[in-house]
């Protein structure tokens, strides 16, 4: 099972935002989205400033150009739907190499690419930096019900284990030559997917023993001592905040 | 499909946070009635469970395969605040630890595959079964059904959002009567999986099927289930789904063109999501995704719905009157 | 003599489908024994086991460990003082890195701030696994998760501690590494295993169980000598194996 990781996002690393508290990275990139969520679509220098702090972000985490365009291209549905806007929009129209193109649409298509891509490298620079264990333990810090990081924390701690015995099941299955191509072929999938439910229930059974066999009684512990100190909080908030400043420039002016 | 940031704009998207978080809060209220200690790590295994259903491919027709979302699944398997609760972590834990879904728009995510999936496939398996005997093909049948609804409604919702918060640019009737029309199909898949997945854990563990406890059903009901009936209620309900939104269709909606139709195909389709696990075990089995007959319209779904509802309905009657029932 | 560590008096239980596993088991270890469990598959050791902290309840008989019943009012102090070692590391390993989860148990009876660090590093270090600390669990090798397992329960200071099966599924080399640990502990303890010569090397007295009772109990060279008895409790010793040629 080693080397079949379920948090293919993580790249090791040493920079000072592999360092930075998961929280404060985490509240980093909650007010980074939403500036760039709240920015006016016309205002394209705003988006300017955004890249460039998206690009600085992936800069100061040493991660490779390729890495992060390899993620962005779990965007690409949405960028088609943007880039068939301008054809199918309405009003005004203009005509670009021979094609007659809605203005609207274009600015539509704009908004939902540089908006996406720029939400999305943000996301991509936090899980690069950040483990899984550390990015609980920031939701703990941030107050979010202990039953949700605690559910949260079973579901990816186990992940590996059930998509394992997921794989091995098809893997049995492929061995005794079944490779269904037909819908009306899925006995067999949806047989292993109730078996791999049954197991899944009974491990989470045979958890809940071996918890209150160590004397659990209810009350989850939290998953860390997170130690943050006010600094923290204002290196990792100086990036959002100069996109604020941004993002409130340009819905000034518009 | 995760809606990334920006999609839909940022007041109804910080809305949709506030819906989702009361959802939430609703569903722990009334979770933590019935989610005791032993409940916790329950829940996180079911998590894992409708993530990895949701990572993995089954195939469709010919090469093409789509995923599950799990929601009408999870409900009928282990109770709607469970479900509401396991729904909304598998999403948020989507978009926090793989990037998949903006965070700025999780409140819409958790709303469309999350809160609405689970609700809207209970309340439809529930309504579903007080109509038919109480025997384990009308489980399936309804968990099927649920499933499909739970699809179709999600879709809506989508729509719904786009209408309120989106970037405008394409005409919302085309939107609408896309998004319908190929999910009144993935939905098919949806259902057929649902009933699939339920019928085998019925078969072995009854007592783990939430939706089979509240209606009393015990190990002597489920191995009388009858295979032709559940066959019978699928084929009806397909032919049915298919029918309405290959010839109500055309009518209601805009008629759009061949360009139109391949953008909302391209864009609005679950395909071409990559749970972004590229070294799990999962990462072989590529995506290569559904792509539905991009066709039909919210009047078409309703119809489709009522009318699949009541041929499965019909088939269900006769075919209780073939069997014999078992007492409870 | 001492208060027996663990006394178990005629224990009988079924599972709620009927499947009837302990009948009348018995048996008593004094502290510091090191003791092994045989039996074949389905003879109702892991039922046993669960028996030992009160995670099963007996329908006839009961359970003591050092004195103390255990019964409802004494359910957090016997699961401090019966470690259980589960057969699968998965289901025991939990939490999201392996620090969070050897610190889990000691957490629940509210150790806390330095203390709780320094069990942790001891129990780690114990089974040689300190360098892993910060790992989740899951990306570990089993004889790793396996020693892990170890430290979650060593770290409440258990004073028995009982392990389901250790050795299966592990390669010769974390086989012997997870016996060199098991043997430097200076514990009490109680093996459950079907790896024979395991059971000879580790300890030195042994109990067979077959259909849920106890229908042996000696010194393990002497119960593994005895052919009939073996045969007729479907344990194997490996080809070629002789447990009374010292090596
Ligand atoms: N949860 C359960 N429900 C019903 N029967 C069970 C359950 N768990 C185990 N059994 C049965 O009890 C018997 C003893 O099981 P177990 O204690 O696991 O044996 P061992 O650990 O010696 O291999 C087996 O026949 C097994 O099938
Ligand atoms: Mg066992």
């Amino acid at each position: 099972m080693a080397g079949t990781h379920t948090h293919a996002l993580f790249v090791h690393g040493d920079s000072e935002l592999h360092r930075l508290p998961a929280s404060t990275k985490l509240g980093a990139l909650g007010l980074f989205v939403l500036a760039v969520v709240l920015t006016p679509r016309e205002a394209v220098w705003a988006f300017g400033v955004h890249a460039g702090l998206a690009l600085l972000g992936v800069w100061i985490a040493g991660l490779k150009p390729m890495f992060v365009a390899r993620r962005l291209l779990l965007e690409i549905p949405f960028v088609l739907f943007a880039l068939f806007l301008p054809c199918i929009g309405g009003g005004e129209q203009i005509e670009v190499i021979g094609l007659s193109l809605s203005v609207d649409g274009l600015w539509s298509g704009w908004n939902i690419v540089v908006k996406g891509t720029l939400g999305l490298a943000a996301s991509i620079v936090l899980t690069a930096t950040t483990t899984v264990p550390d990015i609980l333990s920031g939701l703990d810090r941030l107050r979010v019900p202990r039953l949700i990081t605690s559910i949260a924390g079973f579901m990816v701690r186990y992940l590996d284990v059930i998509a394992g015995e997921m794989h091995r099941m098809r893997m049995a299955m492929l061995s005794r030559g079944y490779s269904p191509r037909w819908i009306w072929q899925l006995k067999a999938y949806t047989a292993s997917a109730g078996a791999l439910f049954i197991r899944s229930y009974e491990r989470g059974e045979r958890v809940y023993f071996a918890m209150t066999a160590r004397g659990f009684t209810g009350h989850m512990p939290s998953f860390g001592d997170e130690q943050v100190r006010p600094a923290d909080w204002v290196r990792a908030v100086s990036v959002p905040a100069v996109a604020w400043v941004a993002a409130g420039w340009a819905l000034a002016v518009a | 499909m995760h809606i990334p940031d920006g999609f839909i704009n940022g007041m109804t998207s910080l809305g949709a946070g506030v819906v989702a978080a009361s959802s939430l809060a609703a569903g722990l209220r009334r979770a933590g009635k019935v989610l005791q200690d032993r409940q916790i790590p329950l829940a996180g295994l079911v998590a894992a469970f409708i993530f990895v259903l949701q990572m993995l491919n089954f195939p469709v027709i010919g090469g093409m395969s789509g995923h599950l979302i799990g929601g009408a699944l999870a409900a009928v398997l282990v109770g709607p605040w469970i479900g509401l609760v396991v729904m909304t972590v598998v999403v948020t834990v989507q978009a926090l630890l793989f990037a998949d879904g903006g965070l700025s728009a999780l409140g819409l995510n958790v709303i469309n595959m999350g809160v609405l999936t689970v609700i809207i496939g209970w309340l439809a398996f529930r309504l579903v079964m007080t109509l038919l005997p109480k025997n384990a093909t009308s489980i399936l049948a309804a968990g099927a059904f649920g499933a499909w609804l739970s699809v179709v409604v999600s879709s809506l919702a989508f729509v719904g959002e786009y209408s309120i918060g989106g970037g405008g640019g394409a005409p919302l009737s085309t939107v609408l009567a896309a998004m319908a029309g190929t999910h009144a199909l993935i939905g098919i898949g949806e259902g057929l999986i649902t009933a699939g997945v339920l019928g085998a854990v019925l078969a072995v563990r009854p007592d783990l099927v939430y939706g089979a406890q509240v209606f009393g059903l015990r190990h002597t009901e489920v191995a009388a289930l009858n295979r032709r009936a559940v066959g019978l209620f699928v084929a009806g309900g397909i032919a049915v789904a298919v029918l309405l939104v290959t010839l109500v269709a055309p009518l209601a909606s805009d008629d759009p063109d061949g360009l139109e139709r391949v953008a909302i195909d391209l864009g609005f389709s679950e395909e071409a999501e990559d749970h972004s696990l590229g070294d799990s075990p999962l990462a072989d089995y590529e995506a290569d995704g559904v792509e539905g007959e991009g066709l039909g319209t919210v009047v078409a779904g309703l119809i489709g719905l009522g009318a699949t509802f009541a041929v499965g309905a019909v088939l269900m009657l006769g075919a209780r009157r073939r069997r014999v029932r078992v007492d409870r | 003599m001492s208060i027996p560590a663990l006394e178990v008096v005629s224990l009988s239980y079924h599972y709620p489908d009927g499947t009837e596993v302990l009948r009348e088991a018995g048996f008593h270890i004094h502290p510091g024994e090191r003791v092994a469990l045989l039996g074949p598959n389905g003879a109702g050791k892991t039922t046993l086991v669960f028996h030992l902290n009160g995670i099963f309840r007996p329908e006839t008989g009961s359970v003591q460990v050092a004195g103390l019943p255990v019964e409802d009012e004494n359910l957090m102090e016997i699961r401090r003082r019966v470690g259980i070692v589960f057969q699968d590391p998965d289901d025991q390993l939990f939490m999201p890195t392996v620090r969070q989860d050897v610190a889990f148990g000691p957490a629940n009876y509210g150790v806390e701030g330095d203390e709780l660090r320094t069990r942790v590093s001891d129990a780690l270090s114990a089974v040689g696994m300190l360098h892993v600390a910060d790992r989740p669990p899951h990306h570990l090798s089993l004889g790793q998760r396996r020693r892990v397992a170890v430290a979650t329960v060593l770290a409440m200071r258990p004073e028995i501690v009982v392990l389901d099966e250790p050795s299966s599924n592990l390669d010769p080399a974390s086989r012997r590494e997870l016996a060199d640990i098991l043997t430097a502990l200076d514990i009490t303890m109680l093996m459950v295993t079907h790896d024979l010569p395991y059971a000879l090397e580790l300890c030195p007295r042994a109990l067979v169980m077959n259909d849920g009772s106890i229908i042996a109990d000696g010194p393990t060279r002497e119960v593994l000598s005895n052919r009939e008895l073996m045969k007729a409790n479907r344990l194997e010793l490996p080809l070629g194996f002789d447990p009374n040629f010292d090596r």
